[in-house]
């Protein structure tokens, strides 16, 4: 199948404040360093590493809230690697973005159907509020959600609100950025099957980032270990599991802890 | 009788009558890994703040006992209680950079308790400290004493909260999810120093966490709390082979676990849900009537 995604030899390098000098430019820090690889359309891409690693850095680059210092991005056919603000006013509603937080990436001032049907308003998009409440039953909750705050709902429910943002504009591409980390293992499980259903039902293509390999063998088809801004590994989900390459991946599948109390952790 | 006994305790927010923690009972031996488990909310760090003498000043207990050494904490005036609990017990927390004081260099955050409380001399203390760094696998423990927090990675900070822990030879430790800001790799690393610190000092341990990898790691047995119910305790062979409870059963179909994808990440039931809040429902109606 085409990819949606190209990524060739991307590097990305952000001004290190805490060296900053009184006077004069920040000295820069080189967080991703040459990544190539793609993401076919309809794939499930897992983003691995530990923190520091640069998932979340790629992850803002692939949805362009970062400009990348250095290789390209190939969107659709479409090189969106320095594009301007203008040029990617149109893209924008076709990549979106999933936050870990759900607490802080919802406005607390605005009710739900705010907070969705916002952004459907902004890309003139055409029935707002039935959007809105079709976005709502995809995600499992009753249309009364519409009206309510953010601080009424429990962390599961934030983070379904999260995703029927995303998933109302109709987007081709999702990055989900450590969703469930934040969620009580309980609520996790949901949000996650629920993300599977609807990346499987609508044909999206979705990144996953996540510390959690677990996780991602669940949901995923691929995986890329990220260590240090680079990639370490990049292979099929069963491959990785079976057979892990790198001596980092293997660090990473051993340091899991199995609920297993017989499960050798040396 | 055991090394911590917990009878019967219960906690309210205060002026009402909605229990955080419903006559929770529980045993754990000197040197024993005990698991506090649940979900948020669930009452798990409340029971460790209710033993510390350190609940919100919004809640108190209710009734019950906890007994700590042969004594009933609940009994004692409130002055000699704090002296018994800071002499035997302490605390590592969850987040181990709101946990040092920022504008303080390590040393210091370390002796203090040495010192003001247990009146040791400034040059012991000192001293202690330095031992302690090393025995958390600081290399240049000299150096890391002078440091402020910030100067500290993650991992680091949080082996300086496990030796001001076990600074004072305390006979109860309440590790409250120590290692859920971390990495995994760093995880691993911590949990072990965890688990051998624990065993050489002999230092009976209550670890409150959400997750039950970690808990068949480190502990020998658990408890697991539903709305501040508990509703299964088990020692943790055991628990693993067969959990009891639904409620516990589903929350291990729920824990993921890459080696058996399609057995991990089920969502609890529904119904699961439903009957474990009848139990705490009714549970609150006998405690009434009680």
């Amino acid at each position: 199948m085409a990819d949606l995604y190209t990524v060739k030899d991307l590097s990305l390098s952000l001004p290190d404040l805490t060296r900053k000098p009184m006077l004069g430019a920040a000295p820069r820090i080189d967080i991703l360093n040459g990544l190539s690889f793609s993401i076919p359309k309809g794939e499930v891409l897992g983003i691995v590493g530990g923190s520091g690693s640069g998932k979340s850095t790629l992850g803002r680059a692939l949805v362009r809230l970062l400009e990348p210092t250095g290789g390209s991005i190939v969107f659709d056919g479409q090189d969106i690697t320095h594009l301007g603000e203008d040029g990617l006013r149109p893209l924008r509603r076709r990549f979106q973005m999933i936050f870990q937080d759900p607490m802080s990436s919802l406005n607390p001032r605005h009710r739900i159907s705010q907070i969705i049907g916002g952004p459907l308003a902004l890309h003139g998009m055409a029935d707002v509020k039935l959007r809105m409440l079709e976005a709502l039953d995809q995600v499992g909750l009753t249309r009364g959600f519409a009206s309510r705050y953010p601080h009424e709902l429990s962390g599961g429910q934030r983070q379904r609100i999260g995703i029927a943002r995303a998933i109302a504009l109709r987007p081709e591409f999702i990055l989900a950025d450590e969703i469930v980390s934040g969620l009580d293992v309980s609520s996790q499980a949901q949000v996650l099957m629920l993300l599977a259903g609807l990346v499987r039902d609508l044909g999206l293509t979705l990144a996953f980032i996540s510390h959690d390999l677990s996780v991602i063998r669940r949901l995923c088809t691929r995986v890329v270990v990220l260590h240090q801004g680079v990639i370490v590994e990049n292979a099929e989900v069963a491959q990785l599991f079976a057979n892990p390459q790198a001596a980092y991946t293997r660090a990473l599948l051993d340091a899991i802890p199995l609920p297993d109390p017989d499960q050798v952790w040396v | 009788m055991s090394f911590l006994s917990i009878r019967n305790l219960s906690v309210r927010i205060r002026g009402s009558d909605t229990r955080l923690l419903r006559s929770v009972s529980f045993e754990v031996d000197a040197g024993e890994v005990h698991g506090l488990v649940g979900e948020s909310g669930a009452g798990k760090s409340m029971i460790g703040k209710a033993i510390l003498g350190i609940l919100p000043k919004a809640v108190e207990v209710v009734e019950g006992q906890i007994w700590l050494d042969g004594v009933d904490l609940l009994t004692l005036p409130p002055a000699l209680r704090r002296s018994r609990i800071g002499a035997s017990c302490a605390l590592i927390p969850q987040d181990p950079l709101t946990a040092l004081n920022p504008s303080r260099r390590i040393g210091g955050q370390i002796t203090d308790r040495l010192v003001d409380i247990l009146g040791w001399t400034r040059a012991r203390a000192d001293a202690r400290a330095l031992e302690l760094l090393a025995e958390v696998q600081i290399t240049d423990p000299a150096r890391v004493l002078r440091a402020y927090p910030h100067e500290l990675s993650g991992g680091m900070r949080q082996r300086i909260l496990i030796a001001s822990a076990f600074a004072a030879e305390p006979k109860l430790i309440i590790a409250d999810e120590p290692t859920t800001a971390l990495d995994v790799t760093v995880q691993k690393e911590i949990l072990r120093l965890i688990a051998a610190m624990q065993a050489r000092h002999g230092t009976a341990l209550l670890f409150v966490t959400h997750d039950l990898g970690v808990v068949s790691k480190v502990c020998q047995s658990l408890l697991v709390l539903y709305g501040g119910l508990v509703v299964e305790t088990a020692a943790v062979r055991d628990f693993f082979a067969a959990p009891q409870h639904p409620y516990a059963r589903a929350l291990l179909a729920a824990t993921p676990k890459y080696t058996d994808p399609a057995a991990s990440l089920i969502p609890v039931p529904d119904a699961v849900i439903q009957q474990t809040k009848a139990q705490v429902d009714a549970a609150d109606g006998a405690w009434r009537h009680g």
